[in-house]
């Protein structure tokens, strides 16, 4: 049985790419089963989707302990520990990642022996990310070896029908070249063996004792904990605020912020906590004099590094 | 018939679809929301004939649910968790008004603390209602116990509501191959409903459970609804048995996976079921004699094929995806009363807790529940309860209770320095 495991944020599309790859594997006469595992059930929160896929029927279910294949669409999500990009990688996992640096980089930042493969996708471009989940079940339907071209089109059409044929065009051209240009790591991925029942490490149970209400009650002493989260880093979009063209009008973009992450000072200027700020983009939108651009997070962050540096 | 990918949620909705319901009382809650989704969606184009209303609570629902079901027409509706207890008031009465419908619970852990994953705590607390309860281990089991609960709930010997139980992601989120039979075999087995005394029309006034005092008349009524809750065991023999001739797929009110020949056996319900069934395979592989028994039915609870199945094994590890707080496992001592006195019974019936707000069971978990339960039978001697909980596990909490410590004691320095400043 295969095990594959897609990581990426909401609105990246791993959902839908995990139904297309479950598509494929049924195409394939494959028995299926796949899932998406929200968190926080928001744009850009850490998300992630699996799918198992084997010639028989398949009684195991929930999380994928030990994948044979991980799928990141966005290398940002490695550092989140939230995210649990890494969970039961061992050396036989083949990783798959959306990411301008090269395999050799992530090998070694992972300090990981195995395979790592990195999308042919143009990441300076954010609006390509519209088509990474594309991208991503492409490339990985190739690293699997046993689904078809025409299989891999199929899923697609499928999967993405109620959206046009305009959208179905531009995700199956996305998805093929990415399934075109894996040819060379064609079936790479190979299922795990199974653990045996006769010699297994038995889990570390342990006794729960009692503990009092004042530690065992689910309970935060202290308002305003959520300042703690840095919900920030869900963000692939950032908006940044041209205070020359802001009018002062004071309240615009601070009321309509529905996170409450843009306040204004004493002199009227609008400040943007970046800690906070999920890049929703409603200031954006709701600005009057267009003073807010929406800038893309990677470039801002490679843009304050720089500044860092110098 | 095609075969096709569907989540729990959508093989709900089609069960719902292909049996013809008239009226669909709607709420929205994770993880349920999906199916009245899909419903809804099937109204706006004109793909079904039915009724949809939005509430605005579960309490309403219900009891639109069961209103509409007096009127005799096909009643479906659908809730999960915090909304099934918030219309657990009328889940008991609409049962005592002995009009049948059926209700999809895609079980999610309660609060407190609040969580979005699966246990069976929500659907336990509905197990005294009078609704009957059919728990569901694949999406396949989900769309085939819908039509199986309209047979059911309407049958004349019962004429009770059915709750069909599936558990929140692991079922309702999560897409598996499922065969949807098309509208004419459905209905074939299905059948169209016979309110018979159960027809509440407009200028036509009529009381549902009425006011009676005394005890006399109270009792008679309750035991009544028991006894109909009884009936639906054979009922259900019947109304599955049909099913399998129909369709070709055995659902038994208690499912047992290579138990004949087995020393142990697991006890458990629900979609983590699968992942027993995956164990004892392997532990088979390995030379051990391991089954899996497995109530689809709760209530009426099925003792007599608990007892049948379970004569004669040497040790029986019971798992429980929930908690009676107080007590422990709920299937456990359910199982226990079932068992007890019997000729045959197994010496050794361990609990287990695991999968509280659908916290994973590990394969090596299923492995080692079984070497417990050898240890208990060579020594005689069953263990305590144990909740299936890791060292790791504990760790994350410690972390947390460090965080929220932490700003415990900055919450106590300012207060202090304010107390200070108001001296």
């Amino acid at each position: 049985m295969f095990r594959i495991r897609f990581h990426g944020r909401g609105g990246q599309g791993m959902k839908a790419a995990s139904r297309i790859l479950g598509n494929a594997f049924f195409i394939e006469d494959y028995e299926v089963q796949d899932a998406p595992r929200y968190g926080a059930e928001r744009r850009g929160a850490p998300i992630f989707a699996y799918v198992r896929a084997g010639r028989e029927p398949i009684n195991e279910r929930g999380i994928i302990r030990h994948p044979d294949l991980v799928i990141v669409a966005d290398d940002s999500l490695v550092p989140v520990p939230g995210a649990g990009v890494m969970s039961g990688v061992d050396a036989r996992t083949v990783i798959l990642i959306n990411s301008e640096e090269s395999p050799q980089v992530w090998k070694q930042r992972l300090n990981f022996e195995g395979h790592v493969f990195t999308l042919p996708v143009e990441t300076a471009d954010r609006a390509e990310l519209r088509f990474i989940g594309a991208t991503c079940v492409g490339a990985a339907a190739r690293l699997l070896g046993v689904i078809k071209r025409e299989s891999l089109a199929e899923a697609i059409r499928q999967e993405l029908a109620d959206l046009g044929s305009d959208m179905v065009e531009i995700n199956l051209s996305k998805a093929l070249a990415a399934f075109d240009s894996m040819q060379a790591e064609e079936g790479r991925v190979t299922p795990a063996v199974t653990e045996s029942a006769a010699d297994y490490r038995p889990p570390d149970w342990i006794d729960l004792e009692f503990e009092d209400a004042r530690a065992s009650a689910p309970a935060i002493h202290a308002g305003a904990t959520s300042v703690e989260v840095r919900t920030g880093l869900w963000r692939t979009l950032r908006p940044v605020i041209d205070h020359d063209r802001c009018n002062r009008c004071w309240w615009v973009c601070s009321t309509f912020c529905p996170d409450g992450a843009i306040t204004v000072d004493s002199e009227g200027r609008p400040q943007i906590d970046y800690d906070h700020c999920k890049g929703c983009m409603i200031c954006v939108a709701q600005c009057p004099p267009h003073a807010i651009s929406a800038v893309s997070e990677q470039d801002a962050q490679a843009e304050e590094a720089e500044v860092a540096s110098t | 018939m095609s075969r096709t990918l569907l989540t729990g949620n959508g093989a709900a909705a089609w069960g719902a679809r292909l049996a013809g319901v008239d009226y669909i009382p709607a709420f929205p809650i994770t993880p349920q929301t999906e199916i009245i989704e899909t419903i809804a969606k099937w109204i706006d184009t004109d793909e079904m004939n039915a009724r949809m209303v939005t509430l605005e609570s579960e309490h309403s629902m219900i009891t639109a649910a069961g209103a509409a079901a007096a009127t005799g027409v096909r009643v479906f509706t659908a809730t999960s968790s915090q909304g099934l207890l918030y219309g657990m008031e009328m889940l008991y009465s609409v049962a005592g008004w002995r009009a049948p419908f059926v209700l999809v619970n895609v079980s999610r852990g309660l609060s407190s603390p609040l969580t979005l994953e699966p246990d069976h705590n929500d659907i336990l607390a509905a197990r005294d209602s009078g609704c009957l309860q059919i728990h569901c281990s694949t999406c396949q089991e989900v769309f085939d116990s819908m039509l199986i609960a309209y047979r059911l709930a309407e049958d004349e010997r019962v004429r009770l509501p059915v709750i069909v139980n599936l558990d929140g992601f692991y079922l309702s989120f999560t897409r598996e191959p499922v065969e949807v039979p098309d509208q004419k075999a459905v209905r074939d087995y299905v059948g169209s409903y016979d309110p018979e005394t159960t027809l509440f029309r407009a200028s036509a006034p009529s009381s549902q459970g009425v006011a009676v005092l005394g005890g006399g008349p109270y009792s008679y009524f309750r035991y009544e609804l028991h006894l109909a809750a009884r009936n639906a065991l054979r009922v259900y023999d019947q109304v599955a048995e049909e099913f399998g001739r129909h369709f070709g797929r055995e659902h038994a009110a208690v499912e047992a996976y290579r138990v004949d020949d087995a020393d142990i056996a697991f006890v458990m319900m629900g979609s983590f079921a699968t992942k027993a069934r995956a164990a004892v395979d392997r532990l088979r592989d390995a030379g051990l004699r391991v089954g899996l028994v497995r109530p689809r039915l709760l209530r009426p609870f099925p003792e007599a094929h608990i007892k049948r199945l379970l004569k004669g094994k040497r040790g029986v590890a019971v798992i429980d995806q929930n908690l009676s707080m107080g007590l422990g496992g709920v299937l456990h001592s359910e199982v226990a009363s079932a068992l007890y006195g019997q000729d045959g019974a197994p010496a050794m019936l361990l609990s287990f807790v695991a999968g509280l707000g659908g916290r994973d069971i590990a394969d090596e978990e299923f492995f080692e529940m079984v070497a417990v339960t050898q240890r208990a039978i060579e020594k005689g001697e069953a263990p305590p309860p144990r909740l299936l909980y890791t060292q790791a596990e504990l760790r994350e909490v410690r972390k947390l209770q460090a965080i929220a410590h932490v700003e415990y004691e900055e919450l106590n320095r300012a207060s202090s320095a304010n107390e200070g400043d108001r001296q």
